[in-house]
């Protein structure tokens, strides 16, 4: 892999890379059963030049923001590579927000490029929003069917210059990227991340689990989030390993991708590791009970041998049939973006296949804490990563505070929020808003937030003030959302909801119809941003001079009342 | 050539017996994640079944914040 403490940003290391690992298998994309592209790193380089040199001569420089929002695919990786490359700031956006969320983000970035893929772009230019956005200057669309109006927008595939680009340098502590951590309400937490924080987290992730030609990498979870960014993009590259990107995310279609290309590592998001987990375990309780004697006792065998740490090569022959549909190349699956719950991560490992999970947030530059293995330990999430300052502030008795952190790997902060900047960036410590506790061993126990807000298990933030709008005008005397932990604290990551609070007129009552209005509301919100719960209180709620809700006095109001008995079903 | 309602019929049966549901027990304009109470992942199964029935391929993202039967429905008839 590179020596990546010699170079400045990641566009240099990135194009170097290009040149180091030019005849290895770079990319390859797979949609259904057919495989549609397989590009090496040479290939990956006549595809991004014409494109960085387009946008070049179209007049785009250093600093220039371009935003993409595309499902994993090479394409997604060759744009942000030739952003890199004229030394532009990337904004990569989630694909699943509305279009009106695009549009927002857009604007608050103040991107001058979009990117993206047609049939996203069918909505974004439908959407009413797009008139807010006016920073925006060039749009480019992939994949646009031939008779396709694209208006305004450029095909990605006609946008390129002609000979070559030039390569301009940025320093470390250049914005690289601006990652939306979440927050498309009033406030999106935009974290400006620098190069050096790339370069050092990944100095730091490859040192505990290093890539390198050869390795085969399954890119599931979307690329604009951290931890596909790192792993799924900038950590295989300056190692010289293979991205295999899927274009159909089915569950039949990611199973059969492990044996088909001899996956190395996955990452994955909760939900799916527990889906995967589901469906092992019902073939294993299908079995005639004599072989499930047997399997059993292989399993008992294996978690002996497995003790102190993981033993690939014994797992894979004691329990062949298990790592054969894994690919029997699979070292171990990154699991992240929310908390995981233990039993699921020690299921797969004494099946004899590493669950790397670990602890994180976009604003720390992906990860804090790594599971090391030395021994696994199912019931924390890991020890800090190399160059990671983690104490806990104020600890109760028992040790429990809040988790923050000092490193190189740290955002430079929100954008356009510096208030924010400050409450949460306090003397270069990073205040994750999540209460941890170190045992004796130097491992990281997680015990639920001090913040208002939930993580689901498909990794996905949200912020209860953020769905708010979505009851805007229901007819009570007033509402909010709250995390149900936030109210009542539970010293526990699993299991996250939110409740609506409702604060009725004088006479009202909880009628039918008021909660078919509410349901009808919250089934318009993504299933992963909908409340589970109604609370009634029956007073004002307190409020600023300027009629902002008082949010950690309402939630000490409502914590007066029992939880079992407070939250209604909806 | 079917008509949108006869799809949205087919679609309520082939996810009454994907979901081990009493046939009938399903409507159109049902919430499937709520109803049937599945996550992302089992709609996504339910996606492949539908494919075969209709002959059509539907690419992930036609479905993306589509929950209720009568809107996977038109996005099937769109194929069609």
């Amino acid at each position: 892999m590179l020596d990546l403490s010699k170079y400045q940003s990641i566009g240099a290391a990135l194009k170097d890379a290009l040149d180091q690992f030019a005849d290895e298998v770079c990319l390859i994309e797979s949609d259904r059963e057919r495989e549609k592209e397989r590009l090496t790193y040479r290939d990956f380089k006549q595809r991004a030049h014409p494109l960085a040199k387009a946008m070049q001569d179209a007049g785009f420089k250093a600093s220039d923001r371009a935003a993409i929002i595309m499902t994993n695919q090479s394409k997604w990786l060759i744009s942000a590579y030739a952003i890199f490359y004229y030394g532009g700031a990337l904004v990569p956006l989630d694909y699943k927000l509305t279009p009106e969320e695009h549009w927002q983000l857009l604007k608050h970035s103040s991107a001058s490029v979009l990117i993206t893929e047609y049939p996203i772009w069918r909505q974004l230019a439908a959407s009413p929003s797009r008139a807010s956005a006016t920073n925006l200057k060039t749009i480019l669309v992939t994949e646009a069917p031939p008779n396709a109006d694209l208006s305004s927008a450029h095909r990605w595939e006609e946008f390129r210059g002609t000979g070559d680009p030039t390569f301009v340098p940025r320093q470390r502590s250049d914005i690289a990227t601006i990652v939306y951590s979440s927050g498309t309400g009033g406030r999106p937490k935009g974290c400006m991340m620098t190069h050096e924080n790339y370069l050092e987290q990944c100095i730091a992730l490859t040192s505990i689990y290093p890539f390198a030609p050869g390795v085969r990498y399954l890119s599931i979870l979307p690329t604009n989030h951290a931890i596909d960014f790192m792993v799924g993009f900038f950590g295989p590259f300056i190692c010289g390993a293979t991205i295999v990107h899927l274009r159909t995310l089915r569950p039949e279609y990611v199973r059969e991708a492990f044996p088909k290309y001899k996956i190395t590592y996955v990452s994955l998001v909760p939900l799916v590791l527990k889906n995967l987990q589901k469906g092992l375990q019902a073939r294993f309780d299908a079995l005639p009970p004599g072989m499930r004697k047997i399997f059993n006792v292989l399993v008992a065998v294996n978690k002996a041998f497995t003790k102190s740490q993981p033993r690939l090569a014994l797992s894979r022959r004691l329990l062949k049939q298990v790592h054969e549909a894994f690919g029997g190349e699979l070292r171990a699956i990154i699991v992240g973006g929310a908390f995981t719950e233990p039993q699921t991560l020690q299921f797969f490992y004494d099946l004899g296949i590493p669950v790397a999970n670990g602890y994180g947030l976009t604003e720390a530059g992906t990860a804090i804490t790594v599971n090391d293995l030395k021994p696994f330990r199912a019931d924390t999430v890991g020890k800090p990563l190399p160059g990671m300052e983690v104490r806990i502030i104020n600890p109760d008795s028992e040790g429990i505070g809040e988790v923050s952190v000092r490193s190189k790997t740290v955002m430079s902060g929100y954008l356009n929020e510096p208030e924010l900047t400050a409450e949460t960036i306090v003397n270069g410590w990073l205040m994750t808003g999540d209460l941890g506790r170190f045992d004796p061993t130097g491992h990281l126990q997680l015990f639920g937030r001090k913040k208002n807000m939930i993580v689901t298990e498909e990794g996905k933030n949200i912020y209860p003030e953020d769905i708010e709008a979505a009851f805007e005008s229901l007819p009570v005397k007033e509402f909010c959302v709250f995390a149900a932990n936030y109210i009542w604290p539970k010293r526990s990551m699993v299991g996250e909801q939110l409740l609506l609070v409702l604060h009725l007129e004088q006479g009202q009552t909880l009628t039918e119809e008021l909660r078919r209005d509410i349901s009808a509301r919250n089934s318009r919100l993504l299933n992963y941003k909908r409340v589970h719960g109604l609370v009634l209180l029956n007073e004002d709620f307190p409020r600023t001079a300027s009629l902002k809700i008082k949010r950690n006095i309402l939630a000490e109001r409502l914590a007066q009342q029992h939880r079992a008995s407070a939250i209604l079903p909806l | 050539m079917r008509t949108i309602d006869q799809t949205t019929q087919e679609v309520l049966t082939l996810a009454s017996k994907h979901f081990q549901v009493p046939a009938g027990s399903l409507a159109p304009d049902d919430d499937f994640f709520k109803k049937l109470g599945i996550d992302s992942l089992q709609a996504l199964e339910l996606l492949s079944r539908l494919e075969n029935h209709f002959g059509i391929e539907l690419p992930d993202y036609e479905v993306q914040g589509v929950s209720d039967f009568r809107t996977l429905a038109s996005r099937i008839q769109s194929r069609l």
